[in-house]
């Protein structure tokens, strides 16, 4: 059958299953939107090439299928390098597709040309430039392959624009079905090596102060269950690291919840005690470790990954498994049974009895509020996760709201927490919470933003609202970009330098009423919980409610960057311990 | 993990496909790889290239480097041949001044290391010379003296030396 390269596109992308492609059209990808039309593919258009990356996220986060973005050459592939880059950082698997200038124009520079695959080439997980319409079948099918299997990650595929133009004679194929792939480079390792299971198991059997450190890999490869089965045979604490709040359940007695920078006191501290960390699919990121020559230093580390390359990167480990973490747990549950299971392991009340008293004496608090005060972002969040369904899927921007938001939260399901852990980028909230409500209509959709967040992306309510996508914005208000001013008051002696907003500039209701939405400014506390009451109860249109909250909270505790997690800074209210 | 001064030799089988090398070479430069010495070419099998490259084990330990390259989807194979077990060739080739007292000097040391006289000019001779890259250093040096007008290296190359059961053949 006689195609051309826009056709062969759209049908390539129908027989990878795609549902939806977020993006917006242009110059040299015109020719692609044309056929689009007659695709079963719905389309997604967004205001912003950059919506349409954090969308595809959102979607492939909430859904675990690759999300798809589509945007010109130019100005609409570099405005999306940032998705690219998020999507490498934080492993979440995307197919990009840019229009390119055609063949005979590379290198001219001719209008609306960039050098998409060098520029993207360190932000993917491998880039294509189609060289002709008859490679186009057999590269969507790679693309999608890479995106998806492995370590996965953003692929982008650069198409020139002569391949998908049906007046241009180079546009012409003859189509096929790609059914195998042409890598030798790309052999992914998923099933791990039983040796080193087995000494992983001797550890664990042995360990008296073992904390289970469970990071973004269990959510990716659809781990959670292995490892809330591997948590409770073993008895061992878990804590789930920002990437992977959800992966087990906060309200399990064994969930310490999120260590790190911002992490709860009980673990951060679990990890520095313990005598062996089961780091499963996680990375030893700078922000879980704190100073990484102090960090955990009487750990014996198990290391479990997919990806080679994170092994001993950071951190020595004394049992390396490579492996999909959803295999590799179910491995090692095995090895562990076949030891004599939980009656064969180290006795370890005083450590279970260790970690309960720090979690008395240390919880997560903060100062309610006198009344005629402005809001706690806390008091608010806890309202929010109270008056939701426990399953309502959560998108956070990046600063002191993301933090609050990841504290203050009881994740129950794994896919209900999506934000931008490893590249933090302001202005993800919004189009990523598009996503996943356009990937999971059946759940309820909140995005808890900051106001400078919301300043960066928040014209992409227009787009849910006229696509009908509806999410729901709760904006931490602080007139300030808040996490940065807590760090100019607590390590720049206050001086603050370019941090203030300001509460009503923009006016944040009229702006969101502007772009279609319901809105709502909140000030007091008792309006707090009618106001999401009736948020959740309006689910044909998009919702903001403004949100002022007090301007001088910080996020507590915090181990300040470069220190030793031994150095968390607990709430003012709490006495440290002793040392 | 102890930093050495020493630098490794890999030999990594790419394919032999358009923008291969850049992504090998931003690989280094993103990650805080240094690249020592490179040298590049496709193999008998023409859907693959062998990249030789030296790189010192001070900017990362040598298994994060092949780690990630082994993760650039082109890469299809990466090993390294660490001096002993291998033979490492280089190429030099070289402007020399060499007026007619010292002409007959630099004509021993050619002689002495197998160069070739390549071309010749009235007070400057091109040489080339190759050889194991201490062998192409001391050419080096020694021609130093008479003043280098301009001087090319290739970057090594290297193969795995075979098993001595076949009898030795010394190395020249
Ligand atoms: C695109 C981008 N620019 C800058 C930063 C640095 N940064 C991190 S948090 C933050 C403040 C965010 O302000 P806001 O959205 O109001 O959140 P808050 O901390 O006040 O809750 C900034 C500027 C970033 N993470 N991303
Ligand atoms: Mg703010």
């Amino acid at each position: 059958m006689k195609l051309n390269g826009g056709q062969a596109l759209m049908r390539s992308l129908e027989r990878q299953g795609v549902e939806i492609v977020f993006g917006l059209p242009g110059g040299a990808i015109l020719p692609a939107y044309d056929p689009l039309i007659d695709s079963t593919i719905r389309h997604v258009l967004v205001r912003h090439e950059q919506g349409a990356g954090h969308m595809a996220q959102g979607y492939a986060q909430a859904t675990g299928r690759p999300g798809v973005a589509m945007v010109t050459s130019g100005p609409g592939a570099t405005n999306i390098v940032t998705p690219l880059c998020d999507a490498y950082m934080d492993s979440v698997p995307l197919v990009v597709i840019t229009g390119q200038v055609p063949y005979a124009a590379i290198g001219t520079d001719a209008f609306q040309e960039c050098d998409t695959t060098g520029i993207t080439m360190s932000v993917t997980k491998h880039n294509f430039l189609v060289a002709a319409a008859q490679d186009l079948p057999q590269v969507i099918h790679d693309a999608f392959h890479i995106a998806t299997t492995g370590r996965p990650g953003p692929v982008l595929v650069d198409i020139p624009k002569c391949i998908v133009d049906p007046r241009n004679p180079r546009s012409a194929l003859e189509w096929y079905e790609p059914d195998s792939h042409d890598l030798p480079g790309y052999r992914p390792r998923t099933e791990p090596d039983a040796a080193a299971v087995a000494a992983a198991a001797e550890l664990i059997g042995a360990a008296r102060r073992p904390v289970i450190y469970s990071g973004g890999g269990i959510l990716k490869s659809r781990a959670a269950e292995a490892l809330l089965r591997f948590a409770e045979l073993v008895q061992i604490p878990v804590v789930t690291t920002l990437m992977n709040r959800g992966g087990f359940p906060d309200d399990h007695p064994l969930c310490l919840g999120m260590p790190g920078m911002h992490g709860n006191y009980t673990a951060v501290t679990a990890m520095q005690r313990a005598d062996l960390l089961i780091t499963l699919g996680a990375r030893f990121d700078d922000r879980v470790t704190g100073k990484v020559g102090a960090f955990a230093p009487d750990a014996k580390i198990i290391h479990m990954d997919i990806d080679p390359a994170e092994i001993h990167k950071v951190r020595r480990a004394d049992v390396a498994i490579v492996a999909d973490c959803r295999v590799g747990i179910e491995a090692l549950s095995a090895a562990v049974a076949a030891r004599g299971g939980a009656e064969a392991q180290a006795d370890r009340r005083q450590w279970h009895e260790t970690i309960a008293d720090w979690q008395q004496r240390y919880p997560l608090v903060y100062a309610a509020g006198e009344p005629g005060e402005a809001l706690k972002p806390q008091f608010v969040l806890e309202q929010l996760r109270d008056a939701t369904p426990s399953d309502t899927v959560v998108c956070a921007g990046v600063g002191q709201h993301q933090m609050w938001a990841s504290q203050y939260w009881r994740f129950n399901h794994p896919y209900t927490w999506i934000n931008s852990g490893g590249l933090g980028t302001m202005g993800y909230a919004v189009p990523a919470a598009i996503g996943a409500k356009a990937g999971r209509p059946d759940r309820m959709v909140w995005a808890v933003d900051g106001d400078g967040c919301f300043q960066m992306t928040a014209q992409e309510l227009v787009t849910a609202n006229t696509e009908r996508i509806p999410i729901k914005v709760a904006i931490l208000n602080n007139a300030y970009l808040g996490m940065v001013r807590q760090w100019q008051e607590m390590f720049y002696g206050e001086r603050y330098s370019e941090v203030y907003l300001s509460p009503d500039l923009p006016d944040y209701k009229g702006w969101a009423e502007a772009m279609g939405c319901v809105a709502m400014r909140i000030e007091h506390p008792e309006e707090v919980r009618p106001a999401i009451d009736k948020a959740n109860e309006i689910d044909d249109r998009s919702v903001v409610i403004d949100f002022r909250i007090d301007t001088t909270e910080k996020v507590f505790p915090m181990v300040p960057a470069g220190a030793s997690n031994d150095d968390i800074v607990l709430d003012p209210s709490q006495q440290p311990p002793p040392r | 993990m102890a930093p050495t001064k020493r630098h490794h030799t890999l030999v990594v089988l790419v394919e032999n496909k358009a923008g291969v090398l850049a992504r090998v070479a931003g690989l280094f430069a993103r990650r805080g790889f240094n690249i020592e010495s490179l040298a590049v070419a496709p193999t008998d099998d023409p859907r693959l290239s062998r990249i030789t490259l030296a790189t010192d084990a001070e900017s990362a330990p040598l298994e994060q480097v092949i780690n990630q390259l082994d993760k650039l989807i082109n890469v299809v194979s990466i090993r390294e041949l660490p001096p002993a077990e291998s033979v490492e060739r280089e190429l030099l080739v070289v402007t020399v001044n060499a007026a007619a007292e010292t002409r007959g000097q630099i004509m021993d040391l050619v002689r002495i290391f197998d160069g070739r006289v390549l071309n010749v000019g009235p007070d400057k001779l091109m040489v080339s010379m190759s050889g194991g890259p201490n062998r192409v250093d001391d050419f080096e040096s020694l021609l130093r003296p008479y003043g280098i007008v301009e001087l090319q290296r290739t970057g090594k190359v290297a193969l795995p030396r075979l098993a001595k059961a076949g009898g030795e053949v010394g190395e020249f």
